[in-house]
């Protein structure tokens, strides 16, 4: 008995003498997964951006280069840089202005069992597959599709060919065009955007919309200078998932849509098919770049308080 | 004494075993008896156990025979494929001719000895000393089968078959009287500049282009600028069959390369369309059965591909994936191929088509793989 206890009676008298010791063996696990096993792979990813791939042999040799990213600036790179940054920034502010109004119904007038409804409602899309949702996507905007078939039988026909004519919003058909890609784009990341922003509706206090109705302003007025500028946090923190989602997806740009690839088929085809892992790791350190500065403007709305 | 006697054991043990693995570097001399298990990379719908349906299934039987519990892991693309090699733990892989070079060039796959498989002189000659498969005349696997990438169109709005890839690569009227513009489509990879260039080849002689897969610099612009003027033609570059058959029916698409597989659904589907072979020619793939440089079961290996030669084999892979046989005699050897199996999917279109293969600079005579892909990416992004 004596034998056995001794051992641990020291040890556990050493942890209790060393608090600092006993911390450390609690941390040292997770920090070691997050430290060497995500961040490490992250940076060894990045590093390899710097390595050279030679176009004759097809291989890859760890001399040190700049030459990747430099190459992010070619015109042809830095389409896609562009087409997929914008991308990002309008299917958030559309899903800011559709999500809104949701948002706003079910913080404030719902209870109970209808509220719980629409938390399924929200949800229940989130439930099914992603791809299958993408791919239902393309059938419904189809010539021959639902879409098309209202356009038609509300006369609106002219209206679609001269919106598809636009450039930059149109393309050949309503599911190759920008317009049928930005309406996949909104639909996919929607929950992401309603959620937080309901969280933040229903934290703000009635007593301050009465106070401001008692004060004498106008619903417009309590709207414009208490309700929004109080949801701003709930709004800055659904667009991280819109815009970080939308920046990092390839399947979607991949069903429907006009030719051209986003970061992520680029990152994807660099990598896959002619192994160019340093252009692909140049690739990654796009979104990385543009979430970072993104998310240090959403920092300063207050994002992060409504989370 | 005993600790001089395992001394001398671990010695012997260690000099068996490495000339064992030198021996493995050499292509097998005969084959023994199988290690109990296979395991394949293929293409899906390239080995049938006959769960998709009773009637195809050609790995049941082998298993029988042999004793070789086959596993299939299938693989979506060719870059797929090559990673998977990479990877390693296999020790079969189906490969097109855009992955087989690589392939041998990055020494994922060992070179066999034919000898060994009695079902090697059936072969088509016209796939025998291919260059996707043979290198410095050694073999690396057997081939598979083969198939043409096909001009598909719509058959109301093409009474008779376009007789040019024209009506892909030039703006103009289709026969219905409406511009072919956003109503084609072209393949999303990069090996379709073969597509181009291959037209090139007839329509433009004075570039003197060989090979659509070994291009000079001259030639490679002029193949970039039709791709560039056909870039605003095109509805969708495709990769996905399902899409590309779905744009057929809903989308109002009439005309596009395509394979045999998505020809053969969409007919099947009752829809009006049929498919060519233009007077310029096609590309096409052919894939080769090859063995992996550390395969754990060579003889399993041997076997099958031995086994995936027989005529019936051949034919019932034929008409489960709309492809070609390797062996001619598999054009009479199955009944779910059916007599006129063979003419449907193009096998008498050998000549006509450019088979696959890996662009290679070969010293910077000709643009290699890797310029392909980008310059690919960057016409379609509209560049």
């Amino acid at each position: 008995m004596s034998l056995t206890q001794a051992p641990m009676r020291r040890f556990s008298n050493l942890l209790y003498r060393r608090p600092n010791l006993y911390l450390a063996m609690l941390l040292i696990p997770p920090l070691i997964w997050f430290g060497a096993i995500y961040l490490g792979s992250l940076l060894t990813l990045l590093w390899q951006g710097f390595y050279t791939f030679d176009d004759f042999t097809m291989a890859v040799t760890p001399d040190l280069t700049l030459a990747n990213f430099a190459a992010l600036f070619q015109p042809s790179n830095f389409d896609i840089i562009l087409r997929t940054l914008s991308m990002a920034i309008v299917v958030s502010l559309a899903s800011a202005i559709v999500a809104f109004p949701i948002a706003y119904y079910m913080a404030r007038y719902t209870t109970g069992k209808t509220k719980a409804f629409f938390y399924i409602a929200v949800m229940m899309p989130m439930w099914a597959s992603y791809i299958v949702k993408a791919y239902a996507w393309t059938l419904l905007l189809a010539k021959g599709g639902v879409a098309q078939w209202f356009v038609q039988h509300l006369g609106l026909e002219p209206l679609l060919q001269f919106v598809l004519g636009i450039p930059g919003v149109g393309g050949s058909t309503l599911s190759t065009s920008h317009l049928g890609r930005f309406m996949v784009f909104v639909y996919i990341w929607l929950p992401f955007m309603i959620l937080p922003i309901q969280a933040s509706l229903e934290r703000l206090p009635p007593s301050l919309l009465q106070a401001s109705a008692d004060l004498g302003a106008k619903p417009r007025q309590t709207f414009m200078q208490v309700i929004l500028p109080l949801s701003v946090p709930g709004i800055a923190a659904g667009s991280i998932f819109t815009f970080s989602l939308t920046l990092g997806d390839f399947i979607v740009p991949q069903l429907v849509g006009p030719p051209g690839y986003f970061v992520g088929g680029m990152v994807y085809a660099q990598q896959g098919a002619i192994g160019n892992m340093p252009m692909a790791a140049a690739f990654t350190l796009v979104p990385i770049v543009l979430i970072a500065v993104y998310l240090s403007i959403v920092k300063r709305l207050g994002a992060f308080d409504a989370l | 004494m005993s600790a001089h006697k395992t001394a001398l054991l671990s010695a012997l043990t260690t000099a068996l075993l490495a000339s064992a693995s030198l021996q493995a570097a050499e292509p097998l001399k005969a084959v023994g008896a199988g290690e109990g298990q296979l395991d394949i990379v293929a293409w899906p719908g390239y080995i049938e156990r006959g769960e998709s349906d009773k009637a195809y299934d050609w790995v049941t039987g082998f298993e029988k025979e042999t004793g070789c519990k086959v596993n299939v892991k299938t693989a979506a693309t060719s870059d797929e494929m090559v990673s998977l090699m990479a990877k390693g733990g296999y020790d079969l892989v189906t490969a097109s001719g855009d992955a087989s070079l690589r392939l041998i060039v990055g020494k994922r796959v060992q070179p066999i000895n034919t000898a060994l498989i009695p079902n090697w002189k059936t072969i088509d000659p016209r796939l025998k000393d291919a260059p996707w498969y043979v290198v410095g005349q050694q073999t690396y696997g057997t081939p598979y089968q083969w198939g043409p990438n096909v001009l598909m169109y719509n058959t109301n709005v093409f009474k008779t078959a376009p007789t040019s890839w024209n009506v892909l690569f030039e703006a103009q009227n289709l026969p219905d009287g409406k511009p072919n513009k956003g109503r084609v489509q072209a393949y999303d990879g990069p090996i379709y500049i073969a597509d181009a260039a291959l037209y090139l080849k007839s329509t433009k002689p004075e570039l003197g282009i060989q090979s659509p897969y070994e291009l000079t610099e001259t030639q490679y612009k002029a193949v970039l600028d039709l791709l560039r003027a056909q870039q605003p033609l095109i509805h969708r570059y495709w990769h996905d069959t399902t899409v590309q058959m779905s744009d057929f029916k809903n989308e109002g698409v009439v005309a596009s390369s395509a394979w045999p597989y998505q020809v053969n659904g969409l007919i099947n589907e009752k829809q009006p369309i049929a498919s060519t072979i233009p007077k310029e020619g096609a590309t096409g793939w052919a894939d080769t059965t090859m063995l992996h440089s550390e395969a754990k079961h060579p003889n399993c290996a041997y076997k099958w591909m031995d086994w995936s030669l027989q005529p019936k084999v051949q034919g019932d892979v034929a008409a489960w994936f709309g492809s070609l046989p390797a062996v001619p005699a598999a054009c009479t050897g199955s009944e779910l191929l059916g007599a006129e199996g063979c003419k449907t999917n193009g096998f008498d279109q050998f000549d006509k088509i450019a088979f696959w293969k890996t662009p290679q600079a070969e010293g910077g005579k000709f643009v290699p793989y890797s310029r392909w892909t980008q310059d690919y990416i960057a016409i379609m992004g509209g560049r």
